[in-house]
């Protein structure tokens, strides 16, 4: 076992020891480290002032010439120190040269007045610097996704997006010093697994390392991406006792696609997950575009917003819809369940002691079946729903002859709408039809009314998304939803 | 870290004054080096303070149990109301803000003690582990309790002119509606902060993110027993303001200098959001309700308008606020016959306080929802309705508090932006989309503004500075106006630079510090540049004619031929360097430093009335948004927005756009999206930035049109420019109008019922009112 968190900052490597595991990045950097370029806004991973970015070794590992970096914005405030492991580490104060000439992207904001009182600029910088490594020429859909995690109160923004198409992609220090920065990460890649000083804390390498830890440890705090978890600590200020993260296993990190299905390791990131399911799920895309934000999505994992059993996490109600399934593993076993099953009541799932999920199986498209899924929200960006909807349909000669229409925000789990699924089967999927499902929406759901939206009000959206998804049968998308953004998703370009 | 500083390389235009100048710490802010309060280096020994709060609303305090708080590891003091040695209290007007609650609660969250830990971490687990019993009592907290209960915090005032109930009963239309508008909270990205030091024979040094330094410095004095002279406050820079940072500073203040006073150590108080968000006052929330007599045109000829604020626990500055909203309830409209009715209730919710327009958007909603009404009541244009009853001419040129409007320019920004926006056509347009669309119906409106300049409270507005030039010929410039990321130390500077005739580049901005200039009014009001740029222009005004009279009397010419410019002092064929002539003034013993004061001029207003001339003159502005709305969920999106604002003659013009682009995104968010939602036992359920939602990039549309009107102030202003930091908030309006044009536009006929914000929530519900046929 190693007990050190290495990672990469200013071309070498960082060794620490003594740092608790759920000390977080950002006090790590303004406390420990005297940084205090990355600022703290809210403390829960929703303003972006604590944005630093992430590098990491991609490509085909193994082969030098065939690696490089991918540079991924993520939250400091949220993000514990055992999340460095591994990766290179860049933060606002790295970015201008060693004579105090700024980086492109700070000259691009300087230049069109992106900062007022400056406060969030930081992690705009490290949000841009992110996007000048993926994206040579972004557009303003994808600025905006780029974006999305960073609140400004000051400018309205107009400068900033300014700033963004023009900052250019002239090779950076970054760029140029790759081979090297690649040669130092390869130098820290871990195969055992990691254990804090006091044996709290593990971070194993390999999913077998992850079985093993959970038989000896059941009651342990799984800690993925943390974008949740982080809050317990930092807002809730709740011990954790006994914590695993798993965000450095990489064979659960993996995403592959045969026999019908596209297998999600648990431990990939929803941006992972996103770039693969967008081109076969258009709506999903969308989705995961909605999802969070850049930061969130770069930590956070598909398995761990399953896992953690939320009744408004997003991509369930979707996933639900595909007829997705996930498999559960416990030691050297493995079993495999419908992914609705898996819900049982509020935060409560069919997890046994010492199991974890290890990948989410989604279906191909398609010909014989419909999708579509849709998230409501006061704002478009990064808010949580308060009606989330994923349907889908099998239809045979014009028939319903299958239906799963699920639903997050609507009840204590993701839930799916047997009464409104039956009105649809053995019917055509017309007007006559979505109006019965719509109404019987009233029989699966009581939802609440708290401050994202009344009962009401959810329970008359998520029927007319009903009416909506019908209509839209026959309307192009451009005549049912408002234009807020393209088809276009997060990632590298 | 940062061993240089970040380097910008911008050239440097001379007169700075009208130049588009970068704000001055950009490159820092950009590098990370812009240092706030938090990134002080702290001293040795640095404490760190967590507030407990109250659970209850309203509650008797029986009895309150701080062992476990005592008992925490770190944890080295708890202070209580006892253990302040001056007044338990930081009201900025009336003394009714306890810094630590004795035996009475009246808001959840309210401050109860004090804890100090060697970490704040430790702190703030440690606050949380007091056991404080109530005796509950009942707790007021909406708008519609505080009625029923006749519970105010001040006594209603009200304006009245000519008629109203006799010209309303002699209309020949007449209509009467509702309105409610939320609050909103300020989220400046930096919360809350104060660090103490505390000096020798107790003196305190308070770095605090405040716009108010010499009202900071007062409260921290009286709290602790001391006279003002042992107090300096200091700020270099905040994190954003918007109002939140005026008189909300104090309480963290006045508890880390407690902390710093009673251990000897330095002690930092910087609030976790979810606590700066229940702990900190926000906008007032209002309702409204109207009557109002019109003709065909829509001309109004009788207003009985009634604005009922909830002002929270306690006074704070909710009287001035509600004044203001007065004061806005005509905004560029002729009102012949008026009431204008003012409720301000007390509630046990947390004081509401300034934010940016300060009553004036909530003043100016109401009445843009009378005209609109009217509009749709009457099925005309809206454009039509606001232009037939803009201000103009002699017999239509009286506010209803009797200040005549003699700078009106609202007329010819309506005509220019009606152009090109090209209202008309897109208004033809979008009838046409609406028809052929069953789903999305898109909505366009054109709103004005005009918004009054000057603190209502007239003793307030003055302004001192402070300018010191040393012998190099460099410049030291400080004032009583704090930075916020408005730009002001920018403006001022590039005022002073142009006096000197010398570059920007050698006038440097420091902190503002009550030691520095004494008895500053808040940088509030939109009023920061218009005082501080006069009282540090009469500060150099005062150098330059001392250097004058010197170098004159050596050349031998008059003092007025002289021309400082470029770097150089001129007089026929004679010339010398600035930093030359300095050396030699300071070698002939010429005082090289000096202050400077201003105090508006011409303001005059009854502070009982409102009658007179609260203000000095008005800044206008007129914007066009067009949205459009989802009639399944209510989703709605800005599509377009064009804006013509009036800066006067701009001192700056890039940080002008930047403060009309920066409210009207601000102005957007209270009316579209951001929600205060408090429960029944008054507990903020909206309490952090994952709950309340304020407007994102995405949610600006890439066709945000904003042209300046470069015209000279009639007034003589600085440089004839005017203040631009709240007016061009209440361009806002215009979004939700459109909204409520799109909720028009699916189905039912006459006014539109939309209570602010304009959630999708409310607008499905007004969509599906319109078309039952009951949203009339």
């Amino acid at each position: 076992m190693a007990d050190c968190v290495r990672f990469v900052h200013r071309g070498q490597v960082v060794t620490l020891s003594d740092v608790p595991p759920t000390r977080t990045v950002l006090d790590y950097l303004r406390e420990d480290r005297g940084r205090r370029g990355t600022k703290e806004g809210c403390n829960e991973g929703d303003c972006g002032a604590c944005t630093i970015v992430l590098g990491t070794r991609v490509g085909v590992l193994g082969m030098a010439e065939a690696e490089s970096i991918q540079y991924r914005a993520v939250n400091a405030c949220i993000l514990f120190v055992t999340a460095l492991d591994g990766k290179e580490l860049v933060t606002v104060e790295d970015l201008a040269g060693p004579d105090g000439t700024l980086h492109p992207i700070q000259q691009a904001m300087v230049d069109h007045h992106g900062s007022q009182c400056g406060f969030c600029t930081p992690g705009f910088v490290m949000s841009l610097f992110a996007l000048y490594h993926t994206d040579a020429e972004p557009d303003r859909t994808r600025i905006d996704a780029a974006l999305a995690g960073n609140l400004c109160r000051c400018t309205g923004y107009r400068p900033i997006v300014d700033a963004a198409r023009a900052m250019g992609r002239a090779p950076d220090t970054y760029t140029a010093q790759m081979t090297e920065t690649l040669a130092l990460l390869r130098s820290i890649e871990r195969r055992e697994t990691l254990s804090h000083p006091g044996g709290t804390a593990f971070a194993p390498a390999t999913s077998d390392q992850l079985a093993e830890l959970l038989l000896t440890h059941p009651d342990a705090t799984i800690v993925a991406g943390g974008t949740d978890v982080g809050l317990w600590v930092t807002k809730q200020m709740r011990d954790l006792g006994t914590i695993i993260h798993i965000g450095g296993i990489r064979d659960l990190a993996g995403i592959s696609r045969k026999d019908g299905f596209i297998t999600i390791g648990a431990t990939a990131t929803v941006t992972d997950a996103a770039e693969i399911l967008a081109p076969l799920y258009p709506d999903l895309g969308d989705l995961f575009r909605r999802y969070g934000s850049e930061q969130v999505r770069s930590s956070a994992t598909l398995g761990g917003n399953i896992a953690n059993g939320s009744p408004i996490g997003d991509s369930m109600p979707a996933l639900i819809a595909l007829g997705s399934t996930l498999v559960l593993r416990c030691g050297g076993m493995t079993r495999e369940m419908p992914l609705e099953d898996f819900f049982l009541s509020y935060r409560k799932t069919a997890l046994q002691p010492g199991e974890f999920v290890a990948a989410i199986r989604v279906p191909e498209p398609s010909a014989d079946r419909l999708f579509a899924c849709y998230k409501i929200s006061k704002r478009f960006d990064q808010d949580i729903s308060a009606v989330m909807a994923g349907f889908g349909l099998t239809l045979q000669d014009g028939i319903v002859t299958a239906a799963r229409l699920a639903f997050g925000g609507m009840a204590g789990t993701p839930k799916r709408a047997t009464n409104a699924e039956a009105a649809l089967i053995g019917h055509p999927f017309d007007a006559t039809a979505a109006k019965q499902a719509a109404a019987a929406l009233a029989q699966d759901f009581q939802p609440l009314t708290d401050m994202r939206a009344s009962a009401d009000y959810r329970l008359i959206t998520a029927g007319n998304l009903i009416l909506k998804w019908q209509m839209e049968q026959a309307l192009p998308p451009t005549a049912t939803r408002v234009p807020a953004f393209a088809r276009a998703i997060g990632g590298a370009a | 870290m940062s061993a240089r500083p970040p380097r910008s390389p911008t050239p440097i235009p001379f007169p700075a004054t009208h130049q588009p100048i970068r704000h001055d710490s950009a490159p820092l802010h950009v590098a990370g080096t812009a240092r706030y309060v938090d990134d002080m280096p702290e001293p040795p020994g640095l404490l760190h303070v967590a507030l407990g709060q109250s659970a209850k609303a309203h509650a008797r305090i029986l009895s309150i149990d701080l062992s476990a708080v005592r008992a925490y590891p770190g944890v080295v003091a708890v202070l209580t109301a006892a253990d302040i040695p001056g007044q338990n209290d930081v009201g900025p007007v009336v003394a009714d803000d306890p810094i630590f609650a004795e035996t009475l609660v009246e808001y959840v969250g309210q401050s109860l003690f004090a804890v100090a830990a060697t970490t704040r971490i430790a702190a703030r687990a440690a606050a949380r582990l007091a056991k404080v019993t109530y005796d509950e009592l009942p707790a007021i907290i909406t708008i519609a309790d505080a009625r029923a209960a006749d519970s105010h915090i001040l006594p209603p005032k009200r304006v009245e002119r000519g008629d109203p109930p006799g010209a309303l009963a002699t209309s020949p239309h007449r209509l009467s509606g509702h309105l409610a508008m939320g609050g909103q909270d300020h989220f400046y990205l930096e919360g809350q902060i104060s660090m103490a030091i505390p000096g020798e024979d107790g003196d305190m040094h308070v770095l605090c993110s405040t716009q108010h330094p010499s009202e900071v410095q007062h409260l921290v004095a009286r709290a602790l027993g001391r006279p003002d002279n042992h107090v300096v406050v200091e700020v270099r820079r905040m994190g954003g303001g918007f109002g939140g940072k005026e008189t909300q500073a104090s309480l963290f203040a006045a508890a880390a200098s407690l902390v710093a006073d009673r251990t000897g150590r330095p002690a930092k108080l910087r609030l976790d959001r979810d606590d700066d968000m229940v702990m900190t006052g926000k906008r007032h929330d209002f309702e409204v309700a109207y009557d109002v007599g019109f003709d065909a045109d829509g001309r109004i000829l009788a207003l009985d308008l009634t604005l009922e604020s909830r002002c929270g626990m306690s006074t704070d500055l909710s009287g001035a606020i509600n004044d203001r909203a007065i004061f806005h309830a005509d905004n560029c409209y002729f009102l012949p016959n008026v009431r204008i009715t003012s409720y301000r209730y007390k509630t046990h919710t947390v004081s509401n306080t300034a934010f940016r327009g300060f009553g004036g958007p909530q003043g100016m909603l109401a009445i843009e929802g009378v005209v609109d009404d009217i509009a749709q009541h009457l099925g005309l244009d809206p454009l039509a309705v606001r232009r037939a009853n803009l201000y103009g001419g002699p017999d239509r040129n009286i506010t209803p508090y009797g200040m005549k409007v003699e700078d009106f320019i609202a007329d010819s920004l309506l005509d220019r932006l009606e152009s090109t926006s090209s209202y008309q056509a897109r208004r033809t347009a979008i009838a046409a989309f609406n028809a052929a669309s069953p789903v999305l119906k898109r909505g366009i409106a054109l709103t004005p503004v005009k918004f009054g300049i000057s603190f209502t409270t007239s003793f307030l507005n003055q302004a001192g500075a402070l300018i010191q030039v040393y012998s190099d010929g460099s410049v030291l410039l400080n004032h009583g106006g704090t930075e916020m990321g408005q730009g002001l130390y920018t403006k001022v500077a590039q005022v002073v630079a142009d006096v000197f005739g010398i570059g920007l580049d050698r006038v440097r901005i420091t902190s503002t510090r009550t030691d520095k200039v004494p008895n500053t009014s808040a940088t509030a009001a939109s009023a920061g540049a218009d005082l501080n740029g006069m009282a540090s222009f009469n500060a150099a005004r005062t150098i330059r004619d001392r250097l004058s009279a010197f170098i004159a009397a050596r050349w031998g010419v008059e003092p007025t031929t002289l021309s400082f410019a470029h770097g150089k002092v001129t007089a026929g064929e004679h010339a010398i360097s600035f930093d030359d002539l300095v050396r030699q003034a300071y070698l002939a013993r010429v005082s090289l430093s000096a202050t400077g004061f201003y105090a508006t001029p011409k303001i005059d207003v009854d502070k009982e009335t409102l009658i007179g001339r609260p203000f000095y003159y008005f800044a206008y502005g007129a914007a066009v948004s067009e949205v459009v709305i989802d009639t399944l969920t209510g989703e709605t999106k800005l599509l377009a927005v064009d804006i013509l604002h009036d800066c006067g003659t701009s001192l700056n013009p890039v940080l002008d756009r930047g403060q009309v682009e920066g409210a009207y995104v601000q102005g957007m968010g209270w009316l579209t999206m951001e929600e205060l939602v408090f429960d029944a036992a008054g507990r903020l359920r909206t309490h952090a930035p994952s709950t309340y939602k304020i407007p994102g990039c995405g949610d600006i549309p890439d066709h945000f049109k904003v042209d300046l009107v470069n015209q000279p102030n009639r007034e003589e202003t600085i440089h004839r420019s005017k203040a631009v930091g709240e007016p061009p908030f209440m361009l806002a309006i215009s979004a939700y109008h459109a909204i409520k044009a799109a909720v028009a536009a699916s189905g039912g006929s006459g006014p539109v019922k939309l209570d602010a914000p304009a959630t999708p929530e409310r607008v499905l519900m007004a969509v599906r009112a319109r078309q039952s046929g009951t949203g009339a």
